[in-house]
Order: C-alpha cells, then structure tokens, then sequence
C-alpha cells in the first residue's frame, strides 16, 4: 500500500537509522534507531513523495523480558497521498527516554503524556511532561507488565469500612 | 407520652412531605447518564413521584444520585459534593458501576461509590431500566417514610435517641409464590 515510504526510507537514512521494515495485511512497519527518532519523523513530514502532515496516534507498548522492554509506537497519515505508516522506537528500562516529536507534530503532546503517564516513558523536550489520566499523587505507571493489575491508591475512603486504609 | 405521639405524629408527617419533593443531584460520569436522561423524560416521568427537578447544586439538593463509574481521581470530588448537601440527605448508587465497580476491577475504579459516601439504595443494571430506577426511588420513599435514611438514622442517634443498626428491610409484600397453593 506504501511501500514508497519504506523505500524513501530506507535510501535516506542509510547509516543504520531503520533497524528493521516490514509489511503486514497491507501496513508498513518501520523500526527506528532510538536517537533517529526525530529526524526520521522531521523528515517523513517534510519530504514531498511522503508528505506525513498528520500524525494520529502515539502510545507505547511494554513487552516485559525482551530487551529493550518498551516500545514506543507513532502512526502516521498523510493527507494527501492517504498512506500510513506506522514507526516503532525501542526504549530499555534503565534509559527509559525518547526524543519528543512535540516540535513536528504539536497535537502529540497530550499524547505523549499519556504514555509517559502510564508506562513511565520519558519525553526529552516535551513542553509539559506531566500525568494527564492519573492524579498527581499515584506513584508507578499503571499500564506497566509489572504494576499489579488492582492495586489501587485510593485518595478518600470512608472511615470504618472493611478495607479501608484507616 | 403525650408528647412523644406529637412527635411521632408530626415526624411522619414531615417525612410524608420529604419523600414527595426529593430534589436530586445527577452526579453523572458515565454512559447510565442516558438511562437517566430516559427515565427523567416524560416517558418514564420521575416528576410523576416529586422527584421533579434536578438542582445542579449540592447545596439544594437532598437526593445525590450516583450516575455511572467512579475513579479513584473522582473521589474527592465526590465527598465534597455529599458534604455539601444539606441534611437529611439521601443516596442512590446508580448501575453496578457505582454500587460495586462494575467490570472495572483495576487500578482506577472505585470498587462501589460506598467506600467513599454512605449509599441508601443500590440499582443493579448495566444500565438498568427506567423501571428499576422508578423501583428504587418508590423504594427510598418507603425508607425515607420510615425514617431509615443514613443520614435520618444519623441525625436521630445525634439527638440521643436508641437507634438501631440501619436494617435494609424486605418491601412490604408478599414472598413470590405465596398466593400459590401447594
């Protein structure tokens, strides 16, 4: 479906930025070098057969004992050509950080908060790197394989209740 | 003696004019909202039991009626809406979602609006029909009568009075299958 964007991908960046492509039920995959990430995004918007205007969605995925354990997935659409592409970041847990892309597409930033938000994926030169779903008082990332899936930190219970932390 | 049936007397009469002019307060969060919407519309008509007007203020309202999932990010504001209601106060956990949860067991779901406030009448339902809304406003009416609000039973045992454990009592009517011969 678009395979032109690998191709223009893979004839620019040939210092080893795009680790691995492929193409899946029509949709083309790319993985991307961690310290690649913004130029291959700066570029993928500018550059006139790609023409990436809009991005429309930025999460993150946590595959708990691969290496490097994060995932950090950007899908991209142009309005003109109407192709997508969807580009995937690793990011390990001890230098769990990635460039923001803020500065390309500056609807991503609600986005990347709630990544970081959730998984504990920082942001480098995100404007406003703060919780967006969970309070300020909630410590750890719930979405991550490792935070158990009903601990919850409640900010007001009754007194007196079963179960209550008084 | 003569004193204590005057007081019973008016207390009855009082709760009468309590249970037929509820004002409530539609804490919605959640999809049951459209549920709600239904059953306050002329078709289901919960004007038709004095439940007339939504206020959109604690401060006037007397029925706090829980409308969909509570977060635990949700919480505080929650506590702060029933303490500013005046007293006596009632609530109704609307669906399952705020009487226990729902499906949401993790990490941001209140497990019922009740860890949080005192709770008169639950409505099971995902979302539950008009008329099981209907079935529990008629019966708080009934406890309200009776005087069996939490927050009845909490202004009575403030002024010294024996109260007991708040019993969530059966309605009056016949156990199903007992008009049945065997």
């Amino acid at each position: 479906m678009a395979q032109v964007i690998l191709d223009r991908l893979v004839a620019t960046f040939t210092a080893g930025e795009i680790e691995e492509i492929g193409s899946q039920h029509g949709n083309e995959w790319a993985r991307v070098r961690r310290d690649a990430w913004t130029s291959v995004c700066a570029f993928l918007r500018d550059d006139s057969t790609t023409d990436m205007k809009m991005a429309s969605d930025l999460t993150c995925v946590d595959r708990m004992g691969r290496e490097p354990r994060f995932d950090v997935v950007l899908h991209l659409y142009s309005v003109t050509m109407k192709h997508r592409v969807r580009l995937y970041a690793g990011v390990p847990e001890d230098d769990c950080a990635v460039d923001s892309v803020v500065g390309i597409w500056p609807g991503m930033d609600w986005f990347e908060r709630e990544a970081y938000d959730l998984y504990g994926v920082r942001f480098r030169g995100h404007p406003d790197l703060r919780r967006i779903l969970m309070y300020p008082e909630f410590v750890g990332h719930p979405l991550r394989k490792d935070y158990p899936k009903e601990k919850r930190q409640p900010l007001v219970r009754r007194s007196g209740i079963p179960g209550s932390p008084e | 003696m003569g004193l204590e049936i005057y007081n019973s007397t008016v207390q009855a009469a009082v709760n009468w004019a309590r249970k037929f002019s509820l004002f409530q307060y539609p804490f919605v969060t959640a999809c049951c909202g459209m549920e709600f919407m239904s059953t306050a519309a002329p078709k289901y008509d919960l004007a038709r039991f004095g439940a007339e007007f939504p206020r959109f203020s604690p401060r006037q309202a007397d029925l706090l009626i829980i409308v969909g999932t509570i977060t635990e990010r949700q919480g505080p504001a929650l506590r702060r809406v029933y303490d500013q209601m005046c007293e006596p106060k009632w609530v109704v956990a609307f669906g399952v979602c705020a009487s226990t949860g729902g499906f949401y067991q993790n990490y941001s779901t209140v497990p019922g609006a009740d860890q949080i406030i005192p709770v008169d009448v639950y409505i099971p339902g995902c979302p539950p029909r008009p008329e099981q809304v209907l079935d529990a406003l008629i019966l708080l009416q009934e406890r309200i009568q009776r005087g069996e609000g939490h927050s009845q039973l909490t202004l009575r045992a403030e002024a010294g009075h024996d109260v007991p454990i708040a019993a969530i009592r059966p309605r009056d009517k016949a156990p199903v299958g007992a008009d049945k011969p065997e």
